[in-house]
């Protein structure tokens, strides 16, 4: 075995919402805000591993590693921007999220043309280890531009806390479940009522037959990488602003999270990832409440094990039973 | 999915002229040849250093032919296989601290251990498509090291340390490196070879019909839940292995030693060398783990440079730089009896 030292991988970069509260005054409804605010993250994030995975059969490993990117295009964006005075931070950050979601859909394309594309129908092997590889080259890419070192974000969201009914909640935390919820109604807007969104459905039913209707195939994977690695994108860099830190192994855990959250909805089904975030997010915060912080992965992770021997089509899915 | 381009089973220039590379590679004696240039290492270069890097380079070998019996023979993607190191690694360190006995004596107790962490995680996911497995593999191998890192048996994060040595035998001491290096080379190559003769066992042959074609196998009368449960199961055993040896060699286990950045190495010596080939595979596993010890000057892009290097070969090689042979020996004798055989497939 080589052994090196590699900098220690974040166990729970988005995790840390139960530590400021007064453990003896937590409320249900504490817990449940925590898993409320947690939960649109992964949702945000197992979106587009859903889409992509419904539309082309593709895990993508990578796309934990997007959401990474697009918080690391958000830090050098307001590095280079300099000092933003604190009243315009909200604006500068929906300025910023907006090009980060820019770059990052463009490189989920660019993945998609140069890794993903070329392998279209080769074995499933091949194209879970090019994943992989794609992962690794973002992980590794980042750490050699930007350092392996966790950097600090140079906008913190920072607001009055409130006291609702006895949970502690915070303007950011409100601004940012905002942000997430009309991202993703947006998405459901465009995904049932566009006609893109309508080949986009037609694609994940049948391949050949969406193309022997005349729908550019290749054009609307395409817009699915970019539409997911997007929303990846910009929940990179409202983590980031809420977290205030971020590493090159930021991504590893959301992503795998993420799936686990598609998994619970049923992979493939756009809402169903939406609510598969949320059950995931309110497990983890009651997990945490009852076992103890340390353990709110191995809660995840465990809850994933179960739902795939259980119910392996998750809440809303239908298929994925087949197998090729 | 009918417009597969799996090139491992495409017949090969069948009966052409073989190059001389190629003759030694495919040459019967290599393993012996390898094994023996391995035994002399020491004597044309013997620093603590030297014998270190060659011991590690030793226990990746065995990892990464454990890893090929999973993917590269099953087709099963493995994403957290440093997981069953770590199984076997703590298994064997924690039961011969507490009662003080050489690591040889836990060997049936790491066996116990990894075969049942192989059915916890393949039993529920291997029913299903093999991408959740890949999923389910990558959150196991993170769990075990969450795990090992959150409880008191473990040690926590700061590990396991003065583990006992391999064996102790009057003044024999396993702990020497050189001994230690002989030990490791011994146990691998057996450990390599017999992977190499499972592959191909009837069990192996298998294993690569499930690979190319599951539906086919099954319908063949393979029971293929249970054979990929098996391919599981020896992978993981492959790796509790290598953990004793990881855990003799340092005395010592930490969390740290198990991150995911390990299994993709693992995994990268396997895909690099040529998945299903096992002498493809040692290559790749001396090259991944040796070669980063002669590029020390470019460490910051060398992950960077694995990572495209997979892409890269899975894009436009896919069966790696030294694949598995893609016909049975028995048909090319046939075809050297017979000439009007050839091309005949």
């Amino acid at each position: 075995m080589p052994r090196r030292t590699s900098p220690k991988r974040p166990t729970a970069s988005v995790t840390a919402t139960v530590c400021f509260a007064d453990p003896k005054r937590i409320l249900m409804v504490q817990v449940i805000w925590d898993g409320l605010f947690v939960g649109s993250f992964y949702a945000l994030i197992a979106l587009g591993y859903s889409m992509v995975y419904g539309i082309i059969k593709l895990l993508n490993f990578a796309h934990g590693d997007i959401y990474m990117l697009g918080a690391f295009i958000g830090f050098a964006a307001l590095t280079s921007l300099g000092g933003i005075p604190a009243t315009l931070s909200i604006g500068a950050l929906l300025v910023v999220m907006l090009l980060s979601m820019v770059l990052t859909g463009g490189a989920g394309v660019l993945i998609e043309r140069f890794a993903y594309r070329p392998l279209r129908g080769a074995p499933r092997l091949a194209v879970l280890i090019t994943a992989v590889g794609v992962s690794f080259s973002l992980e590794y890419g980042i750490a050699a531009i930007a350092g392996p070192n966790p950097r600090a974000f140079p906008i913190r969201l920072e607001g009055n806390v409130f006291n609702i009914i006895g949970a502690r909640i915070s303007l950011p935390q409100i601004i940012l479940i905002l942000i997430a919820g009309v991202l993703m109604i947006l998405l459901n807007f465009y995904v049932q009522k566009t006609s893109t969104g309508r080949a986009m459905r037609s694609i994940s039913l049948d391949r050949n037959a969406s193309l022997l209707m005349g729908i550019n195939v290749n054009q609307v994977i395409s817009r699915t990488f970019f539409i997911g690695s997007a929303l990846a994108g910009a929940a990179g860099v409202m983590a980031g602003a809420y977290y205030g830190k971020i590493d090159f192994l930021m991504g590893f855990i959301i992503g795998l999270k993420a799936f686990t959250a598609a998994v619970i909805g049923g992979i493939g089904n756009i809402k169903g990832a939406m609510l598969g975030g949320l059950v995931l997010g309110f497990v983890e915060a009651f997990g945490s409440e009852w076992f103890g912080g340390q353990w709110r992965d191995v809660f995840a992770f465990a809850v994933l094990i179960l739902f795939l021997t259980l119910r392996p089509t998750g809440i809303l899915g239908e298929r994925v039973t087949e197998r090729v | 999915m009918t417009e597969n381009v799996d090139t491992t089973l495409a017949p090969k220039k069948v009966g052409a002229p073989q190059s001389f590379l190629s003759r030694v590679f495919e040459s019967r004696q290599l393993g012996w040849v390898a094994l023996g240039i391995a035994l002399l290492a020491p004597f044309v270069i013997a620093t603590p250093y030297a014998l270190n890097v060659m011991t590690t380079a030793a226990i990746f070998v065995l990892l990464a032919s454990g890893l090929n019996i999973v993917v590269g023979y099953c087709g099963l993607l493995d994403l957290g296989y440093i997981a069953f190191m770590a199984v076997g690694a703590y298994t064997s360190g924690i039961i011969a601290k507490a009662f003080e006995l050489p690591l040889v004596f836990t060997i049936p107790a790491v066996l116990v251990m990894t075969v049942l962490a192989g059915l916890i995680i393949g039993a529920p996911t291997l029913r299903l498509r093999s991408d959740y497995l890949a999923i389910v593999t990558l959150g196991f191998g993170e769990i075990t090291r969450i795990t090992a890192n959150n409880l008191t048996i473990t040690g926590g994060p700061s590990g396991i340390f003065g583990i006992p040595g391999l064996f102790e035998v009057g003044d024999f001491d396993s702990q020497e490196p050189a001994v230690f290096y002989y030990i490791t080379v011994l146990v691998v190559a057996a450990f390599v070879l017999a992977a190499a003769r499972l592959g191909k066992s009837r069990l192996g042959r298998a294993w690569r019909f499930v690979r190319e074609d599951e539906d086919a196998a099954e319908a063949m009368g393979i029971h293929t839940y249970k054979v990929k449960l098996l391919a599981y199961i020896f992978g993981a055993i492959w790796g509790g292995f290598g953990g004793i040896l990881f855990a003799a060699h340092l005395s010592a286990v930490s969390p740290q030693s198990f991150i995911f950045l390990q299994s993709a190495l693992v995994l990268m010596a396997v895909v690099l060398g040529g998945m299903g080939n096992m002498r493809g595979v040692v290559i790749g596993a001396l090259v991944i783990s040796l070669l980063p010890e002669l590029l020390r000057d470019l460490s910051d892009y060398r992950y960077l440079a694995f990572g495209l290097l997979l892409v890269v070969v899975m894009v436009f090689r896919p069966q790696g730089f030294w694949p598995a042979r893609g016909y049975e020996p028995e048909r090319r004798k046939m075809e050297k009896l017979d000439p009007a055989l050839k091309g005949a497939s």
